[in-house]
């Protein structure tokens, strides 16, 4: 009886669910990732600057950490990419509607 | 007796004649502090970075600033910005070109407006600016400051010897020196704003 149920639940709507929840997911670890690392409004950065100062002579100078700080192009690539998968995923649901009832 | 005197008086005027020439400041830096700042504005945020790649010689006389002679190079390939596709754009073909360029060098050929206040001397320098090929005489204030006998604190207390440090900030135009002339304007301004804070080492026998 279950075994029947199943088989006669079509692959479009799951796979629609399975594409809305990716989509979403991808979109929150991005926005939550990007937040987290700093918020940073310019491009990405792979070495952040240290600022520090030469006791001796007092001259500034620039040290790099190796470290990553997404960017606004992480976040648009990102939610980007959460925002297609939502459009396929209404591709989906009309295929789905335009299949002819028994 | 009065051979002794002749003998004391020829001592200290050696030593007067020593300690009043010119020292040769030598600008490799061996604790990488020695840098040029560089600054453009952009569309997105300002593009920050730094090279280096610091070598060079200064010629100071703390009794004469005015005759300081010398020249600083700056290794092309270590212009560096905190995104690497970035970096590697900046030495790449199009911008500096570094292969190509392996050198930025300010050759001094003369400070004018020179004052001296304690160990302080600002001035302004007139030298050749060499990027990416291109040689231009520019003019820069810059600020000297010789720390007598600071080489030891900073290294280690048995090495004897003076330190020169340079200061100064200034802007070059992009375009004068061949760097993308016209091209990304909107994008990336033509100005290039430099902050020089360099330290040179004059070791003592």
């Amino acid at each position: 009886m279950t075994n029947s149920i199943h088989a006669n639940v079509s692959p479009a709507p799951r796979l629609r669910s399975v594409l809305q929840i990716t989509a979403v997911l991808l979109a929150l670890v991005t926005a939550g990732f990007w937040a987290a690392k700093g918020a940073h409004r310019g491009w990405s950065q792979n070495q952040v600057p240290v600022h520090q100062k030469d006791e001796i002579t007092g001259l500034d100078y620039v040290t790099y950490e190796k470290r990553f700080v997404p960017g606004v192009e992480f976040l648009g690539g990102g939610l980007g990419l959460a925002a297609g998968l939502f459009v396929v995923s209404i591709f989906c649901n009309r295929k789905n509607n335009h299949q002819p009832s028994s | 007796m009065n051979k002794s005197v002749l003998v004391s008086l020829l001592s200290f005027a050696s030593v007067g004649l020593l300690s009043a020439a010119p020292q040769s400041f030598d600008f490799k830096d061996p604790k990488g502090v020695n840098a040029i700042q560089f600054h453009l504005d952009s569309l997105l945020e300002p593009i920050s970075g730094t090279a280096n790649g610091v070598t060079g010689t200064v010629s100071f006389d703390a009794a004469n600033p005015a005759a300081t002679t010398g020249k600083i190079v700056v290794a092309t390939n270590t212009l560096t910005v905190t995104n690497s596709m970035m970096t590697e754009h900046l030495r790449g073909e199009k911008w500096l070109n570094a292969a190509a360029n392996p050198e930025i060098v300010f050759a001094l050929t003369k400070l004018e407006q020179v004052k001296t206040m304690g160990n302080d001397t600002t001035a302004i320098a007139t030298g050749d600016l060499t990027i990416k090929g291109v040689t231009k005489s520019i003019s820069v204030p810059i600020k000297m400051t010789y720390l007598a006998d600071a080489l030891g604190k900073r290294t280690k207390p048995e090495n004897k010897g003076d330190l020169l440090v340079i200061r100064g900030e200034f802007s070059i135009n992009r375009s004068d020196y061949g760097i993308m002339p016209g091209q990304m304007e909107d994008k990336v301004n033509p100005e290039i704003q430099l902050t020089l804070g360099i330290v040179g080492a004059a070791p003592k026998a």
